[in-house]
Order: C-alpha cells, then sequence, then structure tokens
C-alpha cells in the first residue's frame, strides 16, 4: 500500500537511476541515516558500543570489501583475516611513526596500503580460478600472519609481540585508547561505514562495477566484449583490500585497542567475513550488512538470554551458541541460497503487489 | 528493522540481570574450546572459593559476595564483550582475573581509565610489576619471567652451578603468551653462556612434529615449555614419543596439570613444572571445601577438579582476592568497599605464613608483600615434577628466588617503555 511504484514520477534521468528509486524506502534509509547519526550517539553505553555497535560496523566493512571480491566480481578469497592485519599493522606502524598526523589520514592510508598488498596477492587471479585462486589467497593469509609475527619491526620490538593502539584524537576528541567516549568511537566507524558503503554502491553500479561482474559471469565472454581482465580483477582486488584494510585498522585501534596477529586475524577471521558474505548474500551492499548483522548480534543475543536471561551454566550457553548459530546458518542457506538480501528482495517484490496480488 | 528489533531484545535481556549484591565479584573462565579443559578447574576452584565463604562465613566481613560467570572462551573479542557487560554488574566488578595474555593486553588500559583493578597471577604483561606505572594491575606473587629464571636456576642448581655452552631448547605457544619469557631468556644466555633455540608452536598448539623432530636431531640439553591448552599434552605426547628424557623437560606454570601429562601414560613420569603454590588437598580448607560446598552440590562445573592442580591456583587467586578484600574493609572501615578501595587492599596486601595457616593453606604459597612500588610479590617459585605412578605433582624444592638482577632491569626498561607510549607520569 505505502511501498510501491505508482504516483512517484522521475522526470529526469538521474531521478531515475537513483539507488532508492521507490519513495518509501528512500526515506526509510533517510530516517536509519538520521537516527544512526543523531539518534543512536546520544544513547549507546560503552556496552552497546564495545560488544554491539563497533563490531558489526567494523565487520560489515570488511564484507563490504569482500563482496566485492567475492559477490561482484566472482574471485574467491580466504585471505581477508590476512588483509585485515595488513591494515592493522600498517595503521599502527603510521600511528607510532607520525602522531602528529590525523588518524583519519592514517586509516585511509592503511587502507590504500592494504590495496597494495592486495594487488601484490591478486596477481596470480590471472592465471587461476575457483578453488585454485582459494588456496592461492590462502596462501597470502598464512604468509601474512607469519611475516607479522615473525619480523619484529612490525610490532615496534616489543616483548610480547602485541601492538596497542596509543591515545589518538579526531577534531579535539580522542577516538582511539583507553579515553574514547563510546560516542566518539561510534560515530568515528560509522562515518567510514556510510562512505564505504555509499563508494561501494556506486562503484558496482557504474562502469567498473559492470566490468567486473561481466569478469563473474564469463570471463571469456567478458574479454570478447573489450575488458580488460587484467584491469578488471586488480582493481577488484584493489577495491576490496582498500575496505578490507580499513576495517582492519578501525578493528585495531578503535575497537580492540591491542592484538596479536595469530589471534585476532586468524584463518578464523577469513572464514568468518566469507560466511557473513555468503549468508547475507553475495553482490549485494544491504547482504554484507545483513551478514554482518546476522554473525555479529546473533552469538550476543543469544548468549544474554541464555545466560542473562535463563540463568543457564555458561559453558551450556556457549555450546548452544554454536549449535543454533550452525543450524540456523543452514536453515537459512537452504530455504534461501542466495542469502539475507535475497528474502530481502523478495519481501519487496511481494510488499508492492500487497495487499492485491494477481 | 531486524536489527532495531535485535537490539530492543537484547536491551531487554540485558535489564534482567541477577539479583544486586553486595560484593560483585566477575569470573571470566572458559569452559570451551581447545584451552577448556584448563580453564575448567581453574574457575571451579576460583568459584568454589567464594562460595565457601558464603556458606561458611556469610561472605566476607558480613558482605555476601555475587559471583558473576562470563564465558570468554579464551578470545579477546569475546572478552572485550564480557568485561564491558560485566564492569557494572551489581554494584560494580571489584576484580577482573581474565586468566589469558591476550585479553589482560586489551584489558590493560580499560580497567586503568575505568579504575576497577586486575590481578593477572602469573600471566598476562610482565612489566605490570612495576605498580607507579601499571596502577590497577597485579601480578603477585610471581611472573613470566620470574619462571624462566626459575627454570634456568633448577638447571643451575642441577649442574652444579655452571651451564656453559649447554643446549636449552624453548618451546612455545606463538602469541603474546609464549613469547613472554623469550628476552628473559636471552639475557640469561648472555649470563651464563648458555645456547637458546627457539621453537614456537602456533594456536592451537596440536601441530608439533617438525618442532619435536628438530629437537630430536639437535638434542639439546634442556627443554623448557610456554604451553596452554591441548598444546601441553601434544607436546608431553611428543617428548615420550622421541624418548626425550623427562626429567630435563620444564615446563612454566601453566604447562603443569594432570590434564597435560596424564594422556601420555607411564612415559611422562618425572616431567618438571614450575609452581608458585603448594599442590594436593591435603589442607585443612579442603575439609571444609567438601564439607561447605561440594557436599552440599554446590561446587561449580561438574565438582570433579577439587585438589588438581589447576583447582588449587583458581583457589589461590580466590583467596588472595578475597585476603585483599579483607584488607580493603579493615583499611577503609567499611565493609561494602568498592573498586577503588579494593585496589588500596591489593596494594596493601601481604601474605605471611600466619595469616595462610589460619585459613586452613599452611604452607601453601609463598610469603610476599605487595607494595605501590612492587605490584609482583617477590618472585618466588618451586619446581615440581610428575609421578605417573602416583598420580599427582610433587614438589622437589623449595621455594626459590628468582635472578631479580635481571628482571628488575626488564621491567624497569619496559615499564618505561609502556609509560612513554601511552603519556604516564609514573609515580606513587
Amino acid at each position: 500500500m505505502f511501498y510501491r511504484e505508482a504516483g512517484d514520477f522521475k522526470t529526469s534521468y538521474t531521478d531515475d537511476s537513483q539507488t532508492f528509486p521507490i519513495k518509501f524506502d528512500r526515506y526509510r534509509y533517510y530516517v536509519v541515516l538520521v537516527s544512526a547519526f543523531a539518534v543512536v550517539p546520544f544513547v549507546v553505553n560503552d556496552y552497546w558500543v564495545n560488544a554491539v555497535f563497533l563490531p558489526f560496523l567494523i565487520y560489515a566493512i570488511a564484507a563490504i570489501g569482500l563482496n566485492i571480491l567475492v559477490g561482484y566480481c566472482g574471485q574467491v578469497s580466504l585471505g581477508t583475516g590476512g588483509f585485515m592485519a595488513v591494515g592493522a599493522y600498517s595503521v599502527y606502524k603510521l600511528m607510532t611513526s607520525f602522531p602528529d598526523v590525523s588518524i583519519l589520514i592514517h586509516i585511509i592510508l592503511a587502507g590504500v596500503i592494504t590495496a597494495a598488498v592486495g594487488v601484490l596477492f591478486g596477481l596470480p587471479s590471472l592465471r587461476i580460478k575457483g578453488f585454485y585462486l582459494a588456496v592461492a589467497t590462502l596462501a597470502a593469509q598464512f604468509f601474512l600472519v607469519w611475516l607479522f609475527n615473525r619480523v619484529p619491526w612490525f610490532y615496534n620490538y616489543s616483548a610480547s609481540g602485541q601492538i596497542s593502539a596509543p591515545e589518538r584524537s579526531f577534531l579535539g576528541v580522542p577516538v582511539t585508547g583507553a579515553e574514547t567516549a563510546p560516542w566518539a568511537a561510534y560515530l568515528f566507524c560509522l562515518v567510514f561505514v556510510v562512505a564505504s558503503a555509499i563508494i561501494a554502491r556506486n562503484l558496482t553500479r557504474g562502469m567498473a562495477g559492470r566490468k567486473w561482474m561481466a569478469i563473474r559471469d564469463m570471463d571469456i565472454a567478458a574479454e570478447i566484449i573489450g575488458v580488460n581482465p587484467l584491469k578488471a580483477k586488480l582493481t577488484a582486488f584493489a577495491v576490496s583490500s582498500f575496505f578490507v584494510g580499513i576495517s582492519g585498522a578501525l578493528f585495531f585501534a578503535v575497537y580492540l585497542g591491542a592484538v596479536e596477529v595469530g589471534e585476532a586475524f586468524g584463518i578464523n577471521k577469513s572464514f568468518l567475513v566469507l560466511f557473513m558474505v555468503i549468508i547475507g548474500g553475495l553482490g549485494s551492499i544491504f547482504g554484507s550488512f545483513a551478514g554482518a548483522a546476522f554473525l555479529v548480534l546473533l552469538p550476543v543475543l543469544l548468549k544474554n538470554t541464555l545466560v542473562g536471561g535463563l540463568g543457564w551454566p555458561t559453558d551450556l550457553a556457549a555450546h548452544l551458541e554454536f549449535i543454533i548459530v550452525g543450524a540456523l546458518i543452514i536453515i537459512f542457506l537452504i530455504a534461501e541460497p542466495h542469502g539475507l538480501a535475497q528474502l530481502w528482495r523478495v519481501a519487496k517484490e511481494k510488499l508492492r503487489l500487497w495487499p492485491f496480488p494477481h | 528493522m531486524k536489527q532495531r528489533l535485535l537490539t530492543a531484545l537484547t536491551a531487554a535481556m540485558l535489564v534482567a540481570s541477577p539479583a544486586l549484591a553486595e560484593l560483585t565479584i566477575v569470573d571470566t573462565s572458559y569452559r570451551t574450546g581447545p584451552y577448556g579443559a584448563n580453564g575448567i578447574p581453574f574457575s571451579d576452584g576460583y568459584q568454589d572459593y567464594f562460595t565457601l565463604l558464603n556458606e561458611r562465613d556469610g561472605g566476607i566481613g558480613g558482605e555476601k559476595i555475587n559471583l558473576v560467570e562470563c564465558e570468554t572462551g579464551y578470545n579477546t573479542e569475546k572478552g572485550v564483550e564480557c568485561y564491558e557487560a560485566t564492569k557494572s554488574a551489581g554494584n560494580g566488578a571489584l576484580i577482573y582475573q581474565p586468566l589469558s595474555t591476550g585479553i589482560t593486553y586489551q584489558l590493560i588500559p580499560k580497567v586503568s581509565s575505568d579504575g576497577i583493578p586486575m590481578h593477572t597471577m602469573g600471566y598476562g604483561r610482565t612489566s605490570a610489576k612495576n605498580g607507579e606505572v601499571f596502577k590497577w594491575v597485579f601480578n603477585y606473587p610471581a611472573n613470566y619471567w620470574d619462571g624462566a629464571s626459575h627454570a634456568i636456576t633448577h638447571i643451575l642448581n642441577e649442574n652444579g652451578g655452571d651451564i656453559k655452552g649447554r643446549k636449552i631448547a624453548l618451546v612455545y605457544h606463538n602469541s603474546a603468551y609464549g613469547k613472554e619469557p623469550i628476552r628473559t631468556l636471552e639475557e640469561l644466555a648472555k649470563k651464563h653462556g648458555f645456547e637458546l633455540t627457539l621453537l614456537p608452536v602456533e594456536h592451537p598448539g596440536q601441530e608439533q612434529k617438525s618442532q619435536w623432530l628438530q629437537i630430536r636431531r639437535e638434542k639439546p640439553d634442556n627443554v623448557l615449555m610456554w604451553g596452554w591448552g591441548v598444546m601441553n599434552q601434544v607436546a608431553v605426547q611428543e617428548a615420550v614419543n622421541i624418548r626425550y628424557p623427562m626429567d630435563q623437560f620444564i615446563g612454566i606454570w601453566w604447562s603443569g596439570s594432570e590434564n597435560d601429562v596424564k594422556a601420555a601414560g607411564e612415559g611422562a613420569n618425572g616431567y618438571k613444572a614450575l609452581t608458585f603454590h603448594n599442590l594436593g588437598d591435603e589442607y585443612p580448607v579442603y575439609d571444609d571445601l567438601r564439607k561447605f560446598v561440594v557436599d552440599g552440590g554446590k561446587a561449580a562445573g561438574a565438582g570433579d577438579q577439587v585438589g588438581s592442580v589447576l583447582y588449587n591456583r583458581g583457589m589461590y587467586a580466590a583467596m588472595l582476592a578475597a585476603e585483599a578484600i579483607k584488607t580493603a574493609q579493615e583499611m577503609h572501615g567499611v565493609s561494602a568497599i568498592n573498586a577503588a578501595q579494593m585496589r588500596d587492599g591489593m596494594e596493601n596486601l601481604e601474605m605471611t605464613e600466619a595469616k595462610m595457616a589460619a585459613l586452613g593453606l599452611p604452607n601453601f604459597g609463598p610469603e610476599f608483600k605487595v607494595s605501590c612500588q612492587n605490584h609482583g610479590g617477590n618472585g618466588f617459585g618451586a619446581v615440581s615434577q610428575w609421578d605417573a605412578a602416583a598420580g599427582e605433582f610433587k614438589l622437589i624444592t623449595d621455594y626459590f628466588q628468582s635472578d631479580q638482577e635481571i628482571i628488575s632491569a626488564l621491567v624497569a626498561e619496559d615499564s618505561a617503555a609502556f609509560a612513554a607510549e601511552s603519556g604516564i607520569t609514573p609515580g606513587c
């Protein structure tokens, strides 16, 4: 009834090709943005930010990055954890080497460095595909973790090999270190998330995105119609790694404050982000958010329900959590192999016709 | 929409937190994952001691203890979630004991900023010994660098004080935890002239074939181990497989529990591990524990860990926390203390033989005294040895002190680096 195209007239091409062509969608999007920027910061506390919002926002950036590579360009990657580590260690080295430069610039530079590393490890994708490429990126994962463990220069020769984020401010407000106010950390990450989503969305529906999708759907055909596979694949690796690097930098500097490469950026992280992308929906920006929300919020919610609400023993709750999350993943993938984004799409199609379907 | 719904639900769940009590103690345990086998006995001991105080004495100084458990799975992200979820439980958490070096590093800036003391007994950041820099962090009675020195001192004593040219290998968990002793061992190697070989093992530590192949080939005179969880069992089994002399194989205190050696059977006989407290269940406090906790069905977990090495360690940690609470109550004259008063209690804690005997734990741990400058105790430890026939670890030495000369210098250096990095002005 409310969700419909009828009566919503477009008078220019720009209007017609906007991201949210349906009025209801557009207003919903504005409402989400306004509440995220102007309401949430006033009501969040430490727990909400550190246990719910920061991991959700940061994983959403990583999922967007990986979705560009896997969902849009069709290049399977298991190196996400390693690329996040590149982002984290770059921002650490930059923060400690140039303490006077703004943290914002450091995080963007960390993304650029990760993009360069991503391109390097993306080179094999020109020759190999599918599972073989997955194995090549897996090698990147192990190599990068080994490198950051092995070379003391990366962790400034500290005794334990841990890196810890010193306090840095943005516009006079501390955003890293222990004195960070919850709203500051939240807003800082939110800005990156919104910017990443807008950039990614517009890249994927422009020429670059169409080239990636052409490569994904059939690389030989794409080459015949004039898509340069070298450029398309390497730009996908670069853009994807850029976002993943930014998420790694935020993960270390804003969220955890201290990390150890093997534990924080191990192979588990690569799988976690890949699952987010698959459950959320390959080739969908919304899907990246949905997948991140599903895998970050569900365990926290289950834990609070079982331990806090029902008072069950913590070990039982932890084991049940694995079972429930695992079962839900399987159920979701059987019910809708194209992820949560597809469920959302179907729901929207139905809503357009509601209450008078054919 | 979905997210809103979830957040609303979570909010509802959070509001329904357990009833308030006066003294809130958080147990960030791990009963799942590859480190669960070691996390369970520690957590059981920790909880049972507080249950005992509640059941027998009605709490501490008349205040009941509210114990909040949170499962971390030895994972730093979950550790942060647990910390944020529990720090304001009840009247505010009094003390954190994360039992994970990774989580400790994460929490050091947070507890310093929130003003909640953290006790990392025999783990964590070693330079937290320097109380002038780490005001909220305590690591008495001993730390990793003490442990490294204890192992070397023990080897020195066994070999008539001369270990020049001896080959010593360190098998370590390739993480912040395992890397801690390296710097100390390197200094000790310079001082005593032994050769140090480093053999990292990746998390979780099930794959150690190549490391032990190297040991078999190079035949080091001693092997030291910094392992935790499943890594310990695998290492002991591999050592048995290559017929390494077990009495030359020394584990840190986190590599010396029954779980770690039982799987290897008879072959593990003679394996040595360090410890900073006594072993077994021949103490009066165990009679009370059985009477008030275990027999009443109030034991944490399955209740089958009583008297194991890590159970004793968990109980010891709880005992030290309880004694710090008593000290704080006496100092401030209030029974319902807050976290800042708890810190004062910890900083003025003094453990004497008379005190431990009165608690039903005679000769259980070394005597030590905490001060504002020294948050780490005096660095006393002992060596225990596994007796496979009897199925228990036995102390084979008295408590002896670590090489304070080397360790003090390293602590000063590392804490100064931390102070500079985070803009702290050291002082008491």
